[in-house]
């Protein structure tokens, strides 16, 4: 009973928070919590006590497919040696912020 | 608002105002009372978090009835130097936290009732008391949300957390009467046009109760309501004295000292 009691409040849910318009959820870290919204409210106490967001999202964390750290090589090394992938051969316009 | 009113008007007020900040600065404290011991940390901050908007609330409350009494006096007079029998809150309030299900239940009905209640409050336009209510108002809808999913979760839980709900909603039922109750302070400032009618507040509240018990699957206590009272004329459960000892040693062993 105390085991099934406390795997049920243990399910985790990962938080993103937007703190203003426009901007994107970012992921902050994560909670405890039986369901969306005790994890939403959880969020809330947790993340967003002293006016960091104006949005939460919950996701649960076994939703999220995650790459393994082995596939660091095989995901993200082949960018590094081919410079010709990177568009910085190109001389960005005065005025053009946020590139 | 001190100096559109007679005396006997400015003195009704001034009870009236401590009233409101007693019940937030007790069940503050009482919430206070889980810092570091409740089931899980997520818990723990939302009930941390709760207290906070009800000393808060206290503190603005204090601040106010200082005010008006025009005596030279801050929120700390108020809070540790004064005795159980001058401490003006409901008795709903002091009862001890015993276990969650007994600070959820009892969080609840004063949300349910404090939510109404000083919605119609603030529009009697009792500045600046309207204001400090309004504010009060939006902590009080989460507070209020938050305890609703408790008493569900709790309510339409295990067979377990299904009776220990219902034991606390049991044993606190009889103290809940007291927040409709009036006395010769509530008929004058009522009288006067200063206060709302407490009965709508009441139906609304029994209203919300009755859903909520039905979604949660608890049963309607068939004692009365309101066998339980005198908190307003400072006649107190056993709890109180217990609350105060420890909320005002520090403060009365060291008079004005600072940290």
């Amino acid at each position: 009973m105390e085991e099934k009691a406390a795997n049920i409040g243990d399910k985790l849910w990962e938080v993103f928070v937007q703190s203003k318009q426009g901007a994107p959820h970012e992921h902050v870290g994560s909670v405890h919590a039986a369901d969306s919204e005790l994890a939403l409210q959880n969020a809330r106490d947790v993340y967003s006590r002293r006016s960091e967001a104006i949005s939460i999202w919950v996701v649960p964390s076994d939703q999220i497919t995650a790459s393994a750290p082995s596939d660091k090589g095989p995901f993200f090394d082949p960018a590094d040696d081919k410079i010709y992938r990177h568009p910085n051969f190109y001389k960005v316009p005065k005025g053009v912020r946020g590139f | 608002m001190e100096k559109r009113f007679d005396e006997k008007t400015k003195s009704a007020l001034f009870e009236y105002v401590l009233r409101l900040a007693d019940d937030n600065i007790i069940i503050g404290h009482r919430l206070s009372e889980w810092c570091g011991h409740a089931p899980m940390l997520e818990e723990d901050i939302a009930l941390a978090n709760i207290a906070l908007d009800c000393i808060g609330q206290a503190s603005a409350l204090y601040s106010l009835a200082a005010k008006i009494d025009g005596a030279e006096k801050n929120e700390d007079d108020f809070v540790y130097f004064r005795n159980e029998n001058q401490y003006k809150n409901l008795l709903l309030v002091e009862q001890p936290n015993t276990d969650f299900a007994y600070t959820v239940a009892r969080q609840f009905f004063y949300d349910a009732f404090t939510i109404y209640f000083y919605d119609e409050l603030s529009k009697t336009g009792l500045d600046p008391l309207a204001a400090i209510l309004t504010k009060a108002v939006k902590e009080i809808t989460y507070h209020l949300r938050h305890c609703k999913v408790w008493m569900l979760r709790l309510g339409d839980g295990t067979l377990e957390s299904n009776q220990k709900l219902q034991s606390a909603v049991n044993d606190l039922w009889r103290f809940t009467g007291e927040m409709f109750f009036k006395d010769e302070t509530d008929k004058f400032l009522f009288q006067q046009k200063l206060i709302p009618d407490s009965q709508q507040v009441k139906n609304k509240w029994n209203k919300l109760i009755e859903e909520t018990f039905r979604e949660a699957k608890i049963k309607v206590p068939n004692t009365l309501p309101n066998t339980a009272k005198g908190g307003r004329i400072g006649f107190h459960t056993e709890h109180l004295g217990h609350l105060l000892a420890e909320m005002q040693i520090v403060a009365r062993s060291f008079p004005g000292a600072k940290w």
